[in-house]
């Protein structure tokens, strides 16, 4: 018998489950799944899209303006969390949702007097914009479009059997300790996981008619819920290891998990001959996708990450303060600012009542009463610091790049702005960290930075340029911090070539002016370079060489361009 | 139905820390930061459930302390000169303000049924005055837009909320608990407010295995069947409570030794923290500490329990430093503590 898809067991439990993570660029692949859903949840379960602009009174509920005006009575419309009780949100691009935003809907969540599930798409296609964690550590289930979702389907009726068995449903203690100690062997902090891990066994045995959870259920549930979230591999090592320290995850050598068996879609059967909770681990591990080992085994040579997993870094609120309400017209960019228009047309209700008998029941508003609310706009700047970590700038400079960045960070941390750091070095850039202002993990990814190898500068500026226009869409102000002595040899498509790694180096440049990016070159060469020079020009960036400049001038120049731009 | 306190694994730091802000209001609150998914919440909302319930005026918005005569809100004090105030028992409110909330719900506003209704002006109390005489808890205080965070330090420092806006003005009190929580990976709260609340308490996921076995069964067992849950917990939870109170009664009485002050002095000098608010607060919560412990003098270990939390925020910060402010407090406490025991 085919076991039931995740979709499956959301409709069961859509609220206790959390939701669903879905990782992909296809909107259609997207839409497909939305359908399979909401074709098992019941006929009138509301089911409601979360836009990106979405307003906080419409998100939370807030004042009906049509309804208060006519009524002289205030009349409050639910937001769209309140009207998804029994249903489900859904966020099509949640990896761009605000934070503040992503807050207050975990928020609602959390509280529960409205219970939904959050079907999350996050169709990123890299580590610049990343999901918050909070968000994914309350979802069940983290999907891959690529991922085979055919299993089965269930009708209407069956789920909803399933589910008014649920609350009914047993899980021996032992099975449940099993789903804790392997979410530990995985490396999983967040004990969510297997409280979620043990809502799905509930919700595997509810579909199959069993009162009780199986052995089978319980490795099900660890494939579903755990193995997409394990940052590590225990050792395969048959004496159980020690927990692991779950807050990094563990530099083992990556050749360790080579030979671990194939993706195996089959749940392995219980069987006397092996202890439970290792048929469970392995039921996990068996689970874990090919290209998770590969991403764990590369991790192994990175300095450790907070958090694990796929999504960390989150945002500020950028929705601004309101800086006063003052009369005037509604318009484009300026909001009726409601309860204080009607209160400024409450105290003379009476008055224009006398004078206007026929007028409506209800308030009598005049444009004179209009008011609105102006926003300040926060202006909060991100420094994508992007530094050359190849062998010919790293062996001396790099060290003091390193210094400079530091002092950059105690600068950032009083000004609440934030940073991203990106290297490049070898074949490709790599994100080392996305834009935050959690300064401990901004140290710790700089302690970490190696040096060596060829110069791929194109790609380090593609790299600053997309994560640039990506904090722009959100509304941030991005300045692109270039360290380099102009110097290339690898270009765009990872070859070796002086010539074109130039050339690409430069056209990336220019695109990045094109592009209207505020950046600035800081010349890492032994003496001021041409080539820095000539950088600096195509990106209509300021030149600063970095010989004389020490740590504390450099984060001197960057704070007046931060200013000046 | 509501997790019970006495339910919670582990987290000694922070449970301690709310118990302590219980029995001395007058602390500055606590903040709670550290890892997402650790039960920030639930320790706040079970702890509501705890509260003893208290006194007050009967139909007052505010909840005033009929006892405490200078406190009574402008109401109160008009019916007052009219007669006896009226009495009721009520439980101490646990207020949320979430995220969304904007300065209106906060500080409250004209009241607009009434003004359009009548053109007549009333005040519509806001979640300040809902907090009166109890706890204020928001989650994810990092994120929460700054003037509203310096609004709520302001009057949780003055216990009084002053309205001035839409021609109406006045004052009412508002004397609360501050309670936020926090991860700092999603942002940290800004330095300059750190050190206005009382205490601070670091909240790690667990990483020994029989606490997260035992975390995990009990939020199953609360899950599959909160009554017989709630049942199991009734004892130790009437034990809490019951701590609560004399914690309470006794602080009143709780004698602080000469030796204990100048203790608390050497450690904030050692420390270096900015100004008196640091040994005030530190001996204040060791005093709590010791009442909630049922006892009237405090000890030394009740300032060594205590001083992480009193004043890991107050350390002036190195932003390079990679040592945790916590560290930093214990290794301070050693080398101040460490003479006097080799003497005794
Ligand atoms: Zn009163």
């Amino acid at each position: 018998m085919k076991t039931p898809s995740p979709l499956a067991l959301l409709a069961v439990d859509p609220h206790g489950l959390g939701g669903l993570l879905l990782r992909g660029s296809s909107s259609l692949g997207c839409e497909a799944v939305f359908d399979q859903i909401r074709a098992m949840l019941p006929a009138d379960a509301p089911w409601r899209r979360l836009p990106v602009s979405i307003t906080d009174d419409r998100l939370l509920g807030g004042l009906d303006l049509a309804m208060s005006l006519q009524s002289g009575r205030r009349i409050h419309a639910p937001g769209v969390l309140a009207q998804a009780d029994g249903g489900a949100i859904i966020l099509p691009m949640a990896e761009n949702l605000p934070a503040d935003r992503v807050a207050k809907l975990l928020g609602e969540f959390d509280r529960g007097t409205s219970r939904f599930a959050i079907i999350a798409c996050d169709q990123s296609h890299d580590d610049t914009s990343p999901l918050s964690a909070g968000l994914a550590d309350r979802l069940a289930f983290w999907l891959d479009l690529s991922d085979d979702l055919t299993g089965c389907s269930s009708s209407r009726p069956r789920i909803a059997a399933a589910r008014s068995r649920l609350p009914d449903v047993m899980i021996d203690a032992a099975l449940l300790d099993q789903l804790t100690v392997t979410a530990l062997a995985l490396g999983i902090a967040s004990l969510r996981a297997p409280i979620l891990a043990a809502r799905v066994a509930r919700a595997l045995a509810a579909l199959a008619a069993r009162g009780t959870v199986s052995a089978a259920d319980a490795q099900r549930a660890a494939q579903l819920v755990l193995a997409p979230r394990a940052t590590r591999l225990p050792a395969t090592d048959p004496q159980p290891a020690p927990p692991p320290e779950p807050q990094q995850a563990g530099p083992e050598p990556a050749n360790s998990r080579d030979d671990q068996p194939p993706n195996d879609q089959s749940a392995p059967q219980p069987s006397s001959s092996k202890p439970l909770e290792e048929l469970i681990l392995e039921a996990a591990i068996a689970a874990i996708p090919t290209d998770l080992l590969a991403r764990l085994a590369a991790k192994a040579t990175l300095p450790a990450r907070q958090g694990g997993g796929a999504a960390s870094g989150q945002f500020m609120g950028t929705r601004g303060r309101p800086v006063g309400v003052r009369p005037g017209k509604p318009r484009t960019g300026v909001r009726l600012a409601v309860l204080d228009t009607l209160r400024a047309a409450a105290p003379w209700q009476s008055l224009r009542r006398r004078n206007d008998p026929d007028a409506r029941p209800g308030p009598i508003v005049r444009v004179s009463d209009f008011r609105i609310r102006k926003f300040k706009e926060p202006t909060r700047s991100v420094a994508i610091v992007t530094v050359d970590a190849s062998g010919s700038s790293a062996l001396n400079r790099l060290a003091e790049a390193k210094g400079a960045v530091q002092l950059l960070l105690a600068e950032c941390y009083v000004r609440r702005d934030q940073i991203a750091l990106i290297a490049f070095r070898n074949r490709a850039a790599e994100i080392l960290l996305p834009p935050t202002s959690a300064l401990a993990r901004a140290r710790r990814s700089l302690a970490g930075l190696p040096g060596g190898g060829a110069t791929p500068l194109a790609a380090g500026i593609d790299a600053a340029r997309q994560m640039a226009l990506a904090e722009r869409r959100r509304g941030k102000r991005p300045m692109i911090v270039l360290l380099t002595d102009g110097g290339a040899n690898i270009d765009r498509e990872g070859r070796q070539g002086r010539k074109q790694a130039m050339d690409d180096a430069l056209a990336a440049a220019s695109a990045c002016a094109t592009d209207r990016l505020t950046a600035l070159v800081i010349d890492t060469a032994p003496r001021p370079s041409a080539l820095a020079a000539d950088l600096a020009g195509r990106l209509h960036a300021r030149h600063f060489p970095l010989p004389f400049a020490h740590s504390g001038a450099l984060s001197e120049i960057i704070r007046a361009e931060q200013r000046a731009s | 139905m509501i997790y019970p306190f006495s339910a919670i694994v582990g987290q000694q730091d922070m449970t301690n820390a709310l118990l302590i802000a219980a029995i001395e209001p007058a602390l500055g609150g606590v903040l709670a930061f550290g890892d997402r998914g650790t039960g920030k919440s639930t320790a706040i909302r079970a702890l509501a459930a705890l509260l003893p319930t208290m006194r007050a005026v009967a139909g007052c918005r505010y909840r005033c302390d009929p006892a405490d005569r200078k406190r009574l809100c402008t109401d109160c004090q008009a019916r007052l000169t009219q007669g006896k105030l009226p009495v009721t028992r009520i439980a101490a409110p646990v207020v949320d303000l979430p995220l969304g909330a904007t300065e209106d719900r906060v500080i409250g506003a004209l009241d607009l049924e009434r003004a359009l209704a009548d053109g007549s002006k009333h005040f519509e109390p806001g979640l300040l005055a809902g907090a009166n005489r109890g706890f204020l808890y928001i989650d994810e205080i990092n994120l929460l837009e700054d003037h509203l965070v310096d609004l709520l330090l302001d009057v949780a420092a003055s216990g009084e909320n002053v309205v001035e806006r839409e021609g109406l003005s006045l004052r009412h009190p508002a004397r609360f608990v501050l309670i936020g929580s926090g991860n700092p990976e999603e942002g940290e709260l800004r330095p300059q407010l750190l050190d206005r609340f009382g205490l601070c308490v670091e909240v790690r996921t667990p990483t020994d295995i029989e606490q997260r076995l035992e975390v995990v069964r009990r939020r199953d067992a609360f899950e599959h069947n909160p009554v017989a849950f709630a049942r199991r917990f009734a004892e130790a939870e009437r034990v809490v409570r019951a701590r609560i109170k004399r914690g309470r009664a006794l602080l009143p009485k709780v004698d602080v030794p000469e030796s204990i002050l100048r203790r608390a002095t050497t450690l904030c000098i050692a420390l270096g923290t900015d100004g008196l608010r640091g040994e005030l607060t530190l001996t204040r919560a060791a005093r709590a500490k010791a009442a909630l412990d049922g006892v009237d003098c405090v000890t030394e270990a009740h300032l060594r329990e205590i001083a992480p939390a009193a004043l890991r925020h107050r350390l002036r910060r190195d932003p390079l430093d990679e040592s945790l402010a916590s560290t930093r407090v214990l290794r301070a406490m050693d080398e101040v503590f460490a003479p006097a025991r080799e003497a005794a």
